[in-house]
């Protein structure tokens, strides 16, 4: 038994977290995603950028089936994402995702925000939730805020409240869609601050962000998307020193320019 | 044509002069602005004086407030409000028998403390639900009577305000669920879901209310195994029931349609399936917007109970006929018709300012960018 | 515990299930709910025939080509008691489509001017109308209508000591009993005087309209209109001769004899439901006005527009989009509300309905009938409101 164990999570350990192999999607006859392979090994930290309207929203929105791809795999921790609903609820579970529009539930509270799901999905107790929850809280440096409801935070809080709700399903990987896009400036030091530190403690990432420092930091691997395809992959030193192909050379050339 | 205002300032100068002068300027600015203006303030007013007085005198001067029969009133010529006073319990009640009418007026004393209840206190939506469903129940125990020494009072005799009060918050609160089904389904993915809620809610819509009765009170019991029969009081609260749930589920609709899409998002990332989801977050928020709508609903409701009358069931309406049909009070019935219409206006008029209080609030309250 | 739940994820991974894949699982609920309801209904239906046979109730609609036997008071095509069940109904649908089509036209007018007043300068008028939308919209229409009703009958002097509204004109509790003009001949030249009246207004708004636009002349299109409505007909009714020959009632007996008659019971309909749905229809008007933003006044007066170009040109057009929606549903109201014509005893759709329905007992044909031509005349009146709507909208990016 013991030994089946450990070829397990040695099996677990050398098999990537995510996956996509040959993943395509069209919008009616628009092909949004081309041919996308991805690997992401757990720990790993992954950013994608690409100008607007290049696909990566849309790719990680389909790792947890907010999206449906039309051909090809997505495989999250060895399960298959297929209509299988049982399949998709297990990997909603370990996947956790923040928006760039927070989408806080207005009609709750702060603390009931992050223990609706604890406490509904993962079945926990109410208390045990609750501690969970003002732990994250505290983890996100916003533990006074518990009581209130998100309409008396700012943006730069909310999105902070997003995380830690995120975090409170214990999630194996976040996804980040352009988490800093809404905010105003001066407030989007504080959510990168607490991105950095998920990374710093070994937290699978993938974030689609404009935030090149944020990327220089942290990221493991840079990917580039344009129109639909993955144009390049490499870790950041690589990537915005010599960056290969022309597309990549010339977005980041306007978006480094400012 | 008239000058239309809206929302632009009107003039009110000098707040340091006298009333007078005040009063003086606000009539000018408001009743005599132009020519035009003027000659619509004065024959407006001589229309309203050549009415009120004959009014007046008709409803207070020349009334009789006790009599034993119209011939009195007549010699008076004003109103009759002895009627009222001799029959007011049975416009109020209707059959309702005279020993147990302290039920029925407590049921009505029940739905006033509601209305109160649910208008001035800050109670959450299930304390609200729960007070309403309770107060539904305890009026029903009351009417029907059968215990606790109170004598068994059969449907066919449950008549005017209470039946009026029952049948639209009953009608109503049963209808709640359908509505809520019928809304959700009607925006459902699954087109079998969704054609079968369009199906339901634009043929009651298409429809008077009174082909809805007709259909509930006549048909149920052919609907119904043979030997089996429901009470038509019951047979009516099916048809109101059905009626109101395709409109309340279109107020609620309008609510779901509200809430961005970026909720469901969250909600599926979550991990929470369709029906946590709708419980947990979707519902509380679209139902929370749609209140405004559904008072309106609900104030229609009560207006539309009165049809009930046609279908031989006396609520309040048919108690006023059958009072007039009274060899006595035969001429009596301008002041039959005002005790009713008192009695409607006065409700729906409180609850429709409530409505238009919780609209304003709701507005200010609802998320949007932080101003 | 992350451990665990990851175990048996893994343990479920496995073998995939196809009744776990949501394109089954959406097909077999939809299968479920329609197989539900085909259930439901169909105990119902075998209930009602066993029923209806134990009973002695005739099914099918053969009893529309049964003999009547009933009077209806007003027949806009002609009706005896000896006629069908089939023509009674056909009466009763005219007669609400009669009372449904006049009563929004009454509605629109009475409604909108009742809707500007209560935006009027006027603080009098401002609270007058307030209190008339109030008293009308909080009070049950079957109540109004039954006061009407007894207004008519019981207020009203009886024909004898009729007041005289308009010379030969009659209001008594019969009714209101008017003129009505013999058709001669001649008249038929003073129909289509008007109806060119009516072309030639519509030619010169368009002609005016155009040379506004190359050369910035006005025209005041609106007198010339109301000048070839009205008084090119007059001009040709003067020199065809033509003398107005007016069938006048006159007092008989206890009646009148001649003219027209409308009863109490159709002019109690009538009043009752134009006043009570021109509150609701003021509202709309109201609320569709202020809908449009006061900066837009304000841009209109900056340019030099005066009080009535600013209505006629910037506000209205706005406003009517936000209007037509919910008015048309008022239209629908009212088509609806003339179904409480049963409570009046006046002779509509659903009251001559109801009384077959009491008569032959069928009432499942009848009702089926009653609720497939409503459901009709609903499904008309909000495709046109649709056609209108996205004719008029707004084009947006």
């Amino acid at each position: 038994m013991a030994m089946q164990e450990t070829t397990k999570s040695q099996a677990a350990a050398d098999r990537p977290m995510i996956e996509l192999r040959n993943v395509n999607k069209w919008y009616g006859d628009f092909h949004v995603l081309k041919n996308i392979n991805i690997e992401v090994r757990k720990g790993e930290r992954v950013v994608v950028c690409g100008p607007s309207g290049s696909g990566k929203s849309t790719m990680i929105r389909c790792i947890n089936r907010l999206e449906e791809h039309q051909k090809g795999q997505i495989f999250v921790d060895g399960i298959e994402l297929t209509g299988d609903v049982k399949h998709v609820e297990a990997i909603r579970r370990e996947v956790g995702m923040v928006f760039q529009q927070f989408n806080l539930f207005p009609h709750l509270t702060v603390l009931q925000n992050l223990t609706l799901a604890p406490i509904w999905v993962r079945k926990m107790p109410k208390k045990e939730a609750e501690d969970l929850a003002m732990q994250l809280l505290a983890r996100v440096k916003i533990p006074e805020q518990a009581n209130k409801y998100p309409g008396q935070l700012s943006g730069g809080q909310q999105q902070r409240v997003a995380i830690a709700r995120s975090l409170c399903m214990k999630p194996e990987v976040m996804l980040f869609d352009e988490p800093t896009s809404a905010l105003d400036p001066e407030m989007i030091k504080e959510v990168l601050d607490v991105m950095i530190s998920l990374a710093q403690e070994g937290m699978t990432m993938i974030c689609v962000t404009h935030e090149m420092g944020f990327a220089r930091t942290v990221a493991d691997s840079m990917i580039f998307m344009d129109q639909g395809q993955v144009v390049e992959v490499a870790p950041p030193k690589e990537f915005f020193a010599n960056p290969k192909s022309d597309r990549t050379k010339l977005f980041l050339s306007q978006i480094l320019s400012h | 044509m008239t000058d239309i205002t809206h929302g632009g300032p009107a003039g009110l100068l000098g707040a340091r002069r006298g009333i007078l002068e005040k009063t003086r300027e606000w009539a000018r600015t408001n009743l005599f602005n132009s020519i035009f203006n003027s000659l619509l303030t004065l024959a407006i007013a001589y229309a309203l004086v050549r009415l009120a007085i004959p009014l007046f005198d008709w409803a207070i001067l020349d009334a009789t407030f006790s009599a034993p029969n119209d011939s009195a009133c007549k010699a008076r010529g004003g109103a009759c409000w002895a009627f009222i006073a001799d029959w007011g319990k049975f416009l109020l009640f209707g059959r309702f028998p005279e020993y147990a009418r302290w039920r029925a007026a407590l049921v009505i004393a029940i739905f006033v403390a509601l209305m109160l209840a649910s208008s001035r206190a800050r109670l959450s939506g299930k304390a609200l639900m729960g007070m309403w469903a309770a107060g539904v129940a305890a009026s029903v125990a009351l009417m029907y009577g059968g215990f606790l020494g109170m004598e068994y009072v059969e449907t066919e005799l449950w008549n005017g305000v209470p039946l009026n009060l029952l049948l639209t918050v009953g009608g109503c609160g049963l209808a709640f669920p359908v509505a809520i089904f019928a809304a959700l389904g009607r925006r459902s993915r699954l087109p079998a879901i969704r054609w079968l809620s369009i199906a339901y809610i634009e043929l009651i819509r298409g429809v008077p209310l009174i082909t809805v009765l007709f259909m509930a009170t006549v048909m149920v019991p052919l609907f119904l195994p043979t030997g089996m029969t429901i009470a038509k009081l019951w047979r009516a609260e099916v048809a109101f029931t059905l009626f109101f749930g395709a409109y309340l589920a279109e107020a609620i609709r309008g609510g779901l349609q509200v809430i961005p899409r970026g909720q469901y998002e969250a909600a599926d990332a979550l991990g929470l399936g369709y029906w946590r989801k709708t419980w947990l977050v979707i519902l509380p928020q679209a139902l929370t917007i749609s209140i405004p709508s559904l008072v309106n609903t609900s104030i229609s409701a009560l207006k539309d109970t009165v049809l009930i009358t046609i279908v031989g069931i006396f609520d309040v309406l048919g108690d006023i006929n059958n009072a007039m049909n009274a060899p006595e009070w035969r001429s009596a019935y301008w002041e039959g018709y005002s005790f009713v219409a008192v009695i409607f206006f006065a409700i729906c008029f409180y609850m429709s300012r409530y409505s238009q209080r919780l609209e304003r609030s709701l507005s200010r309250a609802l998320p949007g960018p932080r101003r | 515990m992350t451990g665990d739940t990851r175990r048996s994820i893994h343990a479920a991974a496995i073998q995939p299930s196809w009744w776990r894949e949501e394109r089954f699982r959406s097909w077999a609920f939809q299968v479920g709910a329609i197989a539900a309801t085909a259930i439901v209904i169909g105990s119902f239906w075998h209930n009602a025939l066993v029923n209806m046979e134990r009973q002695g109730i005739a099914t099918g609609f053969g009893f529309l080509s049964r003999e009547a036997g009933f009077e209806i008071s007003l027949a806009l095509i002609p009706y005896s008691p000896a006629d069908t069940y089939g023509r009674a109904l056909l009466i009763g649908l005219l007669n609400t489509l009669l009372v449904s089509a006049i009563g929004c036209v009454l509605t629109t007018i009475f409604g909108v001017l009742l809707g500007i007043a209560r935006l009027s300068s006027n603080w009098l008028l401002r609270k007058v109308t307030l209190w008339y939308v109030e008293i009308f919209r909080n009070t049950p229409l079957l109540l109004q209508l039954v006061v009407w009703w007894d207004l008519l009958r019981y207020g009203a002097p009886g024909p004898r000591q009729a007041l005289q509204v308009l010379p030969n004109v009659f209001a008594s509790n019969r009714g209101v009993t008017f003129p009505v003009p013999n058709w001669h001949e001649a008249d038929l030249w003073v129909a289509s005087a008007l109806i060119v009246g009516i072309l030639a207004t519509i030619w010169a708004a368009r002609w005016a309209k155009h040379r506004q636009e190359r050369t910035g002349r006005q025209f005041h299109t609106i007198w010339v209109g109301l000048g070839l409505i009205f008084l090119l007909p007059l001009v040709v009714f003067l020199a065809t001769g033509a003398s107005l020959d007016l069938d006048k009632p006159a007092l008989a007996g206890f009646n009148f004899k001649g003219g027209a008659t409308i009863s109490p019971e159709f002019a109690a309909l009538l009043f009752g439901l134009v006043a009570n749905t021109s509150a609701f229809v003021a509202e709309i008007v109201r609320s569709g006005i202020q809908a449009v933003s006061w900066g837009q006044t304000e841009a209109a007066s900056a340019l030099g527009l005066r009080r009535g170009q600013t209505l006629r040109l910037v506000v209205l057009p706005q406003a009517i989009r936000v209007i037509i929606p919910p008015m048309t549903s008022e239209y629908l109201s009212l088509t609806k509300n003339s179904s409480l014509a049963v409570g009046i005893g006046f002779a509509d759709f659903v009251s001559v309905a109801n009384t077959e329905m009491n008569q032959t007992g069928q009432a499942i044909e009848v009702i089926a009938i009653l609720m497939a031509v409503y459901l009709t005349i609903s499904l008309l009146i909000s495709a046109a409101m649709n056609v209108y709507n996205r004719y008029m909208a707004l084009v947006e990016r």
